[in-house]
């Protein structure tokens, strides 16, 4: 058990890609942290970093209290499951998952027992003889995450595993891992370009964009005070409302105005936007932000505009609209009936509006 | 429609397979009736009344018995044999290691090294053996099996090589990493989970060496010149016309039975063989 430390981390690589900028980290002991973010930020290059699959051009890594930026991954302690499972062809399951053992010198019924019982706790006993070409997709990932525990590493790295399972799968191995990561516990760094899963399986996730970190926080903390733009749209499906508008004050208060659309500025927001006055910024609100109006809602929290696409999805209605010069969503209830290009009167809950600075894209 | 079609299919499959089969097969099949020929029928003319070209109504085996009691045929077979193995076994380890670094090695000048190697394979030996044949006799191995043991790895070796490297980037690098952080050096992941992924590749490019240097015809005439140490290829060939006198039957002997071996050896392997050359491997 161990917690890693990452400290102004940088990858150059040779033709002069730089992959991933002054990533500084503190992953705690027994802590599920997620790396998130769209294709090529950077989240697979630090992990591969920690690993030592990759070499690290400048920074440092720590597992524990040791720096291990110069020891091969055998000399690391940790275990790694990848995207393609990597399962050895040639070898059985029994022999897959036993391997690591066998490479670090332990006694012939030591490593029996402990691939027996990691079998046990994975349900994949009756697959031990067989080998890899011969199991399913979920079976296959099952065995590349028991050859990773079964040798109870200090730390787990999970490079994008379930995005080679279908849909149904996918849902189910995230909840056997959040449960095997409860049972074990151990540090463990995941990597996903999938939201969803981020926001499920970590304790904390991190949040890079072209190598850079944007956010680390707590799930409902990167969804409730997302720091910047990037983190706002990137969290959330549907991901969040975004509408150019100028501040400007008008007796005593300050309002957000757009195209067919006039708000007031939420009286906690106030002070941070009182600078703003007379320039524009971006106001961001989540579809769930978003309501029919109803007689209590205070007309300046209101707009009016007409549906272009319903789509019910049973639990809700996503709403599609244009408001302000932009298509937004509204997530609406089920039992509300609204139809395509009918007038609609929408209110925005007052404590869920973001602002984000039109420049450096910061939250206001 | 349906009777068309198999019409068809007669037409466009069938037949042309069948002409190729008789095309590639007869060959052999000619190279068979003539070692079993007895002489009054292999040297009488084909206007003859009572020829039968394409079969024969008196086999004999007298052929068989000339070529192994009269010539060094055994010896030849045997040395044929050992020097492929020890020069497929060569080329094939050299191969193998090169092949994978090449293929997995990030060094300076790699891609360069590969290509190189490549052109090494390009060069005629028609053209390479008057070199050869300075080192043979300055190294005092001339008339010796070393003599090809060790110059038949110069067009075998690159290859080896330059077929294992393709096998080798077909395996996912995801398979060495995991097993560097299972425990395994660089080295040891290579030799426990890359070769024995590779086994297909490495057996085809076994069988590919073993057969070039079966067939290897110039640098096995240079270099040997005494009769008991020939290979197949040249022995049946110097041995066997002698003057303007073709022995046919015994050449056809010879050949015969200097091609079994490497028919027996393609047939054992074959389906490696094919995977090979066209499969890659899946995690």
């Amino acid at each position: 058990m161990a917690n890693v430390t990452i400290r102004n981390l940088n990858k150059n690589y040779e033709n002069g890609f730089h992959a991933v900028k002054d990533v500084n980290l503190e992953i705690r002991d027994k802590e599920f942290m997620v790396l998130v973010g769209p294709s090529g930020c950077g989240k697979t290059t630090t992990l591969r970093m920690v690993a030592g699959l990759e070499e690290i051009t400048s920074g440092e890594i720590l597992i524990g209290t040791q720096v291990v930026n110069d020891l091969p991954p055998m000399d690391r302690n940790i275990a790694m499951v990848f995207q393609n499972y990597a399962l050895y062809p040639h070898k059985s399951v029994y022999q897959n998952m036993a391997f690591g053992l066998q490479m670090r010198k332990y006694p012939k019924d030591e490593i029996q027992k402990r691939v027996q019982d990691t079998a046990e706790i994975l349900g994949i006993e009756s697959l031990l003889e067989r080998k890899p070409r011969q199991l399913s997709g979920g079976q296959r990932q099952r065995v590349a995450v028991g050859r990773a525990i079964v040798r109870h590493p200090q730390v787990f790295l999970f490079d994008e595993p379930l995005s080679n399972l279908d849909a149904a799968l996918r849902v189910q191995m995230r909840v056997e891992l959040k449960r095997l990561h409860e049972r074990l516990e151990t540090t463990a760094i995941y990597v996903t370009h999938d939201q969803v899963e981020a926001m499920t399986l970590g304790d904390r996730v991190v949040v890079m964009k072209d190598g850079w970190v944007q956010q680390v926080g707590e799930p409902l903390e990167l969804y409730g005070r997302p720091a910047n733009r990037f983190v706002a749209g990137f969290i959330g499906s549907p991901a969040m409302n975004f509408v150019d508008v100028t501040i400007s004050r008008s007796s005593g208060a300050l309002w957000a105005d757009a195209e067919g659309l006039r708000l007031k500025v939420p009286t906690e927001l106030d002070a941070g936007l009182r600078g703003y006055a007379g320039k524009r910024v971006t106001l961001g609100v989540r579809p769930e932000a978003l309501h029919l109006a109803n007689g209590a809602d205070p007309a300046y929290y209101c707009f009016g505009s007409a549906v272009d696409v319903v789509e019910p999805l049973g639990n809700e209605i996503l709403v599609n609209f244009r408001a302000g010069g932009v298509p937004m969503v509204a997530r609406v209830d089920p039992a509300v009936r609204v139809k395509a290009h009918q007038s609609i009167r929408l209110a925005l809950d007052p404590e869920r509006v973001h602002f984000f600075d039109e420049k450096s894209e910061a939250a206001i | 429609m349906l009777i068309e079609r198999k019409w068809k299919k007669w037409v466009t499959f069938y037949l042309p397979m069948a002409v190729f089969i008789v095309f590639t097969l007869f060959p052999f099949y000619w190279m068979a009736v003539t070692a079993l020929r007895p002489d009054a029928e292999l040297y009488r003319t084909w206007r003859q009344a009572s020829a039968t070209p394409f079969w024969t109504l008196e086999p004999t085996l007298e052929h068989f018995k000339g070529l192994l009691q009269t010539t060094a045929f055994p010896h030849w077979l045997w040395n044929t044999m050992l020097i492929a193995i020890v020069s497929t076994v060569i080329s094939l380890i050299c191969g193998m290691f090169a092949g994978y670094a090449l293929a997995r090695l990030k060094f300076r000048g790699s891609e360069f090294l590969g290509t190189a190697i490549f052109i090494t394979y390009l060069v005629p030996q028609t053209l390479l053996f008057i070199p050869l044949a300075d080192i043979i006799r300055d190294m005092h191995l001339g008339n010796t099996p070393w003599a090809l043991m060790l110059t038949y790895p110069t067009f075998l070796i690159p290859f080896c090589t330059w077929l294992l490297m393709g096998y080798f980037k077909t395996i996912p690098k995801e398979l060495e990493e995991c097993a560097r952080i299972d425990g395994a050096t660089r080295f040891g992941a290579m030799v426990r989970i890359i070769f024995p992924v590779a086994v297909p590749g490495i057996l085809s490019a076994g069988i590919f060496a073993f057969t070039l240097s079966w067939n290897e015809f110039i640098y096995a005439l240079i270099f040997m010149s005494s009769a008991e140490l020939k290979t197949v290829p040249v022995g049946v060939v110097s041995e066997l016309i002698r003057g303007d006198i073709f022995y046919w039957g015994q050449l056809m002997a010879g050949a015969l039975l200097g091609s079994v071996p490497v028919a027996l050896v393609y047939s054992f392997f074959v389906e490696y063989y094919v995977t090979g050359l066209t499969g890659s491997v899946k995690g």
